[in-house]
């Protein structure tokens, strides 16, 4: 009796629980619905019109990760970099579009053989503490991320640099090892203030739009207005702060109690239950997430094997279900987003599944009754978990065994990406604005290759797209690149995830770029 | 006096063993920390730096001598994970420093909170003749000690956050900016810690005074004619109290220990949500310097108790 009395009285507590979120979002609805909804058209039909931008207020964004370092070149995880982005510059630094501009460089020219790099830096730039950049910072801050001030490179990419010259106080010439015309993306590195790098209690000191206040451990940054940043009229904000919050649950009743305006990462789901209260805007990120094969496996080894997964996967539904349509399909491994040497190959596999077509390949590799599959998931990143639970169901009707091993971040790292261990798993890959960052990993020598992916012709032709200096004959190889891994099924490439975010309905002006990055510069309130 | 030198012995011990324990785990835990400082695309001769900054080239054996002595010198080292400044890491012992105060402001607000509500609670409930009020006490004790302390976190938020605006979900303040407005936003979460507790507390004393009830001193105090309130405050109740006492000791140890949970939904930056994100990202220092925190704390307490025991029952120590 006592028993059955609790059960009871705990149904009708969570149906009053379950009914009150429903209630309140009801009215949510009718008071606010339409209002809302004409600012996200107006603000995704037109970011550029700006109207009447206020000048002043703050914002709190919403973060998930704590970041890793306040030094901008030893700083690697994304979470970090897209907060550090608004408190440094390099020479050039990446525009809306994928494209550069310059920033500390006014000029700059290469010469003909793509050896040396000049530079000419802005008049009148200074740094957070007030002192000018000088060519002196500059060869400081080339010197330390290429290694060559101490022979540790920071940043792999500018290991390549060779000589670092101070022309006059305006000017730094810049040689390096070996031509390559996407070389030119590395000078995004972090400007800073010469020896600030080795100076014991430094505080982060850049060029950016914002200042940097203070970092405490788990709670997050403050920035500040930088009031003499050098384009003119930016930021409108006086201070931006970025708040850790390390459950998507806790994000949800901080947007709703608005202790937070901006929140970034969104789930489908999430967007859902928000999208009354706030303007959800949503782009494709510049990720790469695919079902990761490793080729090294005595199953997946065979080609076939690779192309009935490919052919298994309904990248389509797959879409639908995890990213509400908003994902952008790939085949291989290139990004749409780079427009110029981005080949659409999507028709190699199709966007819906083939069951016929990869059961006939599973026959003739000789497993007509399928085979075990395990899928190593990081278990942190809730879209490969939604992602590999839609695909292990797409290929049990293939007839594959697939089998979801979700895994802490760190072991991921470990087993899969340092030791490569494992059989198949589904992660991504965020790209930087180059072609080649993406594609250079899979050369059968790369250290960065974790799929184990062996082409002697793919190798062939990267030397040559990295080599190439005409940007035509470059996307030629690169779109040769691609079709090369597309049709080994060097892996199941899924798609590029959507980047949905929160923003409230009284802030304008988000930007999305490109690179992973939160630029709070162009935010104002309305 | 004997008797707290074998205390202070075994707990020197069990210190000990717990960090060589945790050392273990982390050797035989899968991740690599340099890796999870520097990520996928640093270049190998800045792992290669790390790893010999940090000290991680060493056999084990040395490693933990190393630290082991640095611990007992009164350096706590470095944290991998959280940067002071751009050139520097976080002390370790700075980077408790500042957590410590909310874990423990948080703990002491629902220890008031659970003794202030449960005992009168308790006295009431045991008290109580009305069948109805008993089988209510009865189901909302059960409901709350059985929801989990997440999703109470949850409703409580939702409850005086959102819907009552007693407070802004997630808009903590810290105690160096605010006392005042870092304690008003502390009560909340300390009354999630301590629902659960303070139902368990009423509970446990309900059912000891109960029993201390059907004693034979009980039906002798009312004979000699002292009146029902003189029996229940003089004399049930402090032995009803015995048992209690131990159960509000292994609360303590425990809330002070870091609530973690509760620390996660409120977003408090406390002991408990460092040790979780500090074991994720294989940050050995901390960990090490919070289980050993953890279990002086627990192992205190008990002592405590224990000698509390003593003094409020002289029968324990003449045993």
């Amino acid at each position: 009796m006592k028993k059955k009395l609790f059960s009871l009285f705990l149904s009708a507590l969570l149906t009053m629980a379950v009914l009150g979120g429903c209630g309140s979002d009801g009215t949510g609805e009718s008071s606010e619905n339409n209002p809302s909804k004409e600012t996200v058209e107006s603000s995704q039909s037109g970011t550029e019109v700006v109207e009447h931008p206020q000048y002043g207020g703050s914002v709190v964004v919403g973060i998930q990760q704590d970041i890793d370092s306040l030094d901008p070149h030893k700083a690697t995880a994304a979470g970090t970099k897209e907060i550090l982005f608004n408190v440094f510059e390099g020479l050039v630094k990446p525009d809306k579009n994928g494209d550069l501009m310059k920033a500390l460089a006014s000029d700059y020219t290469v010469s003909e053989d793509g050896l040396v790099y000049t530079f000419t830096l802005r008049e009148g730039v200074t740094f957070h503490n007030g002192s000018p950049v000088t060519a002196n910072d500059v060869k400081y801050s080339l010197d330390r991320c290429s290694g060559l001030l101490d022979g540790t490179p920071l940043i792999s990419s500018l290991s390549v640099l060779t000589e670092v010259n101070i022309i006059d106080d305006k000017t730094v010439q810049v040689t390096v090892a070996k031509p390559n015309t996407e070389l030119i993306y590395s000078f995004v590195a972090a400007i800073i203030p010469a020896g600030s790098g080795e100076d014991e209690n430094a505080s982060p000191i850049g060029t950016g739009p914002f200042s940097f206040v203070s970092y405490t451990p788990q709670v997050g940054v403050s920035l500040k207005k930088n009031e003499n940043y050098w384009q003119a009229g930016l930021p409108y904000l006086d201070e931006v702060n970025f708040k850790i919050i390390n459950s998507a649950e806790t994000a949800l009743m901080e947007l709703q109690g608005e202790t937070i305006q901006v929140y970034p990462y969104l789930t489908d789901s999430q967007a859902e239950e928000l999208k009354n209260k706030f303007q959800i805007l949503s782009h494709p990120s510049n990720v790469v997430q695919a079902l990761y094969l490793n080729n090294a496996d005595p199953v997946l080894s065979d080609v076939r094997i690779r192309q009935a997964i490919c052919y298994a996967i309904d990248k389509g539904m797959l879409n639908e279900f995890v990213a509400g349509g908003n994902g952008g399909l790939i085949s291989s491994a290139m990004l749409p987003t780079l427009t110029t040497y981005y080949v659409d190959l999507n028709d190699t596999y199709g966007n819906s599944a083939n069951i016929e077509k990869a059961k006939q390949l599973m026959t003739e590799a000789g497993y007509p009754d399928g085979f075990d599959l395990e899928i190593t998931v990081p278990s942190n990143y809730e879209f490969h978990m939604q992602t590999a639970e839609v695909i292990a169901e797409q290929l049990k009707a293939a007839g594959i065994r697939a089998k979801i091993n979700p895994v802490e971040w760190n072991t991921w790292l470990q087993d899969c990406y340092t030791d490569r261990k494992y059989q198949s798993t589904i992660s991504g890959v965020t790209s930087d604005m180059t072609p080649g960052y993406l594609t250079n990993r899979f050369q059968s020598t790369s250290k960065k290759n974790f799929i184990n992916y062996s082409n002697p012709e793919y190798d062939e032709v990267y030397l040559k797209a990295a080599a190439a200096l005409d940007t035509a004959e470059k996307a030629g190889y690169y779109k040769q690149l691609q079709k090369i891994i597309c049709d080994d099924a060097g892996s199941a490439f899924l798609q590029a995830p959507p980047l949905t975010v929160a923003v409230s309905p009284k802030l304008e002006g988000y930007v999305f770029y490109p690179v992973y990055v939160q630029d709070m510069s162009t935010i104002y309130y309305k | 006096m004997k008797y707290v030198v074998k205390k202070f012995i075994t707990l020197i011990m069990t210190l000990f063993l717990v960090s060589v324990a945790a050392f273990l785990a982390f050797q035989i835990i899968p991740g690599d920390v340099v890796t999870s400082i520097v990520g996928m695309e640093a270049p190998p001769e800045r792992a290669e730096q790390l790893r010999e900054e940090l000290g991680l080239n060493d056999p084990p054996l040395v490693r933990y001598v190393k630290w082991a002595s640095g611990v007992i010198r009164g350096d706590f080292g470095r944290s991998y994970r959280y940067a002071k400044n751009m050139n520097e890491m976080m002390p370790v012992k700075e980077l408790i420093g500042d957590k410590l105060p909310v874990t423990l402001w948080l703990a002491a607000l629902s220890f008031v909170l659970i003794v202030l509500v449960s005992i009168p609670l308790g006295v009431v409930w045991a008290r109580a003749g009305n069948r109805y009020l008993d089988a209510a006490l009865n189901c909302l004790t059960q409901i709350s000690m059985a929801v989990p302390s997440f999703f109470l976190g949850v409703l409580v938020t939702y409850l005086f956050g959102i819907i009552l605006k007693l407070f802004a979900p997630g808009g903590y303040v810290s105690y160096r900016d605010d006392f005042g407005k870092f304690i008003g936003y502390l009560l909340f979460p300390a009354l999630s810690v301590a629902i659960p507790k303070i139902a368990m507390t009423a509970r446990f004393l309900r059912n000891s005074l109960l029993t201390e009830m059907q004693s034979d001193y009980v039906r002798t105090a009312y004979s000699k004619g002292c009146t029902k309130r003189r029996v229940m405050y003089g004399h049930v109740l402090r032995n009803a109290l015995m048992p209690v006492v131990t159960f509000l000791g292994m609360i303590i140890a425990e809330i002070v220990a870091g609530s973690i949970v509760v620390e996660q939904v409120f977003g408090l930056p406390g002991i408990g949500r460092l040790l979780i994100s500090s074991i994720n990202t294989r940050d050995f220092p901390v960990v090490e310097i919070l289980i050993l925190y953890i279990t002086f704390v627990v192992i205190v307490v008990y002592f405590l108790v224990d000698i509390l025991y003593r003094v409020i029952d002289p029968r324990i120590s003449e045993k």
